[in-house]
């Protein structure tokens, strides 16, 4: 049974389908990178499974529960956590302080939601910062907070929308170690969207494509590359020579 | 089972007053040591402006953990304090019970206005919160005004003093402002504080990290309501009269309650008993001050605006910009780093 699956999903933003019948699924313990050109609808599609917007039309399906139209909050507590592609860091929070926020939706305790916090930081490499305030920590941290954040809730899947993004290299290397590692030791299932391909090359099980709101295809990071229409739309010529 | 429980929860409640910090308990014995002490010290008139200190304490605290913790701004704070007032006053003057019943049942009954109040802004964002806050003591004020059979509409409400001297009052207040200063801290340092803080900070973000944002909003509001009927109920029988113009009134009660944490220190705990102390002072002071008439009100907005370019965190949460300017002078002074300049 899929973890997560997208039924004929529709968002319409006026008369702009941004998100039209997209249906795919992703399994259990797999890492499904999200990609396609700006404007794709690769966000849309997190906002819709998170519920910030509800969809015109189709269903989220999550474990085998229907799941449109649930509260935000609710979605979080049945396991789905996501990152903002804009990060939002609680700005006057401390690192630990906006962890153990998070942390308060599976340890009601503050002992115990700190000591979940500190374990997160330290997972994500961050307990170096714990006590710096949100609005002070440098972009590369501010990514990894956001990882934190998600990972606090104990989510059994994670939306990834580009923790990588903006990155220097070996803030990359780190993120894409801190990824896998989510994904293999703690078996959370990932679906990532990414525009750096070396990190959705690497990481991905499976990817889907998206191009002006519609799939235009699924497979191996293999499969994908080789797609002509892939290639047309957005990897461009170099991929496809290779 | 029961005994290690009870070791815990000693154990939690002695962290509690460890992180308290010393501040409040010397605050607390100076002020109940006092009368005891420094009682030459202290006339009716003294004892009066402390009364209404700690009084407007508990209002701004009150305001404070929903405007300033939450992000909620309210705009008509009035609403709950004269609530507070009228439910003490009505319990004494319609059925001759004492009205200092109304410090909790007040409470409860300004708890059941922001519920309603809560259900139906709360789904909004922006602005729509403080309107409606607004709106909703204007509300009130007419309502008590004008429900002449139920309220005594602006005859008003008066209810026979309990002591005649101040004392009594004094350490009934110091103790309120105490418990409810203590309820505040206890308060955002549990689950409650971090996602009262979460939501101020950002909705969204909140939102996606499991918190039902509407509902802990709804929450805070009842702490606030509640803290700030308390503070109308001891009012009522502090002062011995109430009418609808005073207790539910939008310069005097809403926008000075805001006032007081603003310039206190928004978001701080000990802002909203030093911006009571600072608006009590200058208050009097204005009174004093025969030419001045209703200036003060004017004065207030100048400070306000004052507080907000120049303070935006309050007195309390800018104590270093305070201290700075007095320091300016000497770090401009020859020294290491301007003798290395060529």
């Amino acid at each position: 049974m899929a973890t997560l699956e997208t039924v004929d999903v529709t968002r319409f933003f006026g008369g702009l389908a941004a998100v039209s019948n997209v249906s795919f699924q992703v399994n259990q313990g797999e890492i499904v990178g999200l990609i396609g050109p700006n404007g794709a609808g690769k966000t849309t599609i997190f906002n819709l499974i998170n519920n910030y917007f509800s969809p015109t039309s189709g269903d989220i399906v999550f474990q085998g529960e229907k799941i449109t139209g649930l509260p935000t909050h609710e979605i979080c507590k049945r396991g789905i956590a996501r990152t903002f592609q804009v990060v939002k860091p609680f700005r006057r929070m401390s690192v630990l302080e906006n962890i153990m926020t998070s942390a308060f939706l599976r340890y009601p305790k503050a002992e115990e939601a700190r000591e979940k916090a500190r374990w997160c930081l330290d997972y994500t490499d961050l307990l170096a910062y714990q006590d710096t305030l949100g609005r002070s920590l440098p972009l590369g941290q501010r990514k990894r907070l956001e990882i934190a954040r998600a990972l606090a809730t104990e989510p059994k899947l994670l939306l990834l929308d580009e923790t990588c993004a903006g990155l220097n290299p070996s803030e990359l290397n780190e993120a894409i170690d801190i990824i896998r590692k989510i994904n293999q030791d703690l078996g959370i299932t990932i679906i990532i969207i990414e525009h750096h391909m070396k990190v959705i090359m690497s990481i991905s099980h499976r990817i889907v494509v998206l191009h002006h709101g519609q799939k235009i295809s699924e497979g191996t990071p293999q499969q994908v590359v080789s797609s002509p229409q892939v290639v047309e739309a957005y990897l461009g010529e170099k991929y496809a020579a290779g | 089972m029961s005994e290690p429980n009870a070791a815990v929860s000693a154990n939690k409640l002695m962290d509690f007053l460890k992180e308290l910090g010393p501040a409040f308990w010397i605050v607390v014995a100076v002020l109940a040591l006092l009368p005891v002490v420094g009682g030459f010290l202290l006339n009716d008139y003294i004892y009066h402006l402390i009364i209404l200190t700690l009084m407007w304490s508990i209002m701004g605290m009150a305001w404070n953990l929903l405007g300033g913790f939450t992000g909620q701004v309210s705009f008509g704070h009035a609403a709950f304090f004269g609530t507070g007032a009228y439910t003490g006053g009505l319990l004494a003057f319609k059925l001759g019970i004492s009205a200092w019943y109304g410090l909790l049942l007040g409470g409860f009954v300004a708890v059941a206005l922001g519920a309603v109040i809560g259900w139906i802004c709360f789904r909004l964002r922006g602005p729509y919160f403080a309107l409606a806050t607004l709106a909703l003591a204007e509300i009130m004020r007419l309502v008590a005004n004008n429900w002449v059979d139920f309220t005594n509409g602006p005859m008003g409400i008066q209810v026979q003093r309990t002591f005649t001297t101040k004392l009594p009052y004094y350490y009934i207040v110091l103790t309120l402002a105490a418990v409810t200063y203590l309820v505040i801290r206890a308060v955002i340092a549990s689950k409650l504080g971090y996602y009262f803080v979460a939501i101020r900070e950002d909705q969204d973000a909140a939102e996606a990290m499991g918190i039902p944002t509407a509902r802990y909003k709804r929450l805070s509001l009842y702490f606030s309501a509640f803290f700030m009927a308390m503070a109308g109920a001891f009012y009522m029988v502090y002062m011995g009269y109430i009418d609808p113009h005073v207790v539910y009134a939008l310069h005097d009660i809403s926008i000075i309650t805001i006032m007081v944490a603003m310039v206190g220190g928004v978001a701080t705990f000990w802002g909203p008993p030093v911006g009571a102390l600072i608006m009590i002072l200058i208050g009097e002071l204005f009174r004093r001050l025969p030419w001045a008439g209703t200036a003060h009100l004017t004065f207030f907005g100048i400070l306000l605006i004052v507080i907000i370019i120049y303070m935006p965190n309050g007195v309390v949460g800018d104590t270093h910009k305070l201290f700075g300017f007095l320091r300016r002078p000497v770090s401009r002074a020859p020294g290491p780093m301007t003798a290395e300049k060529p």
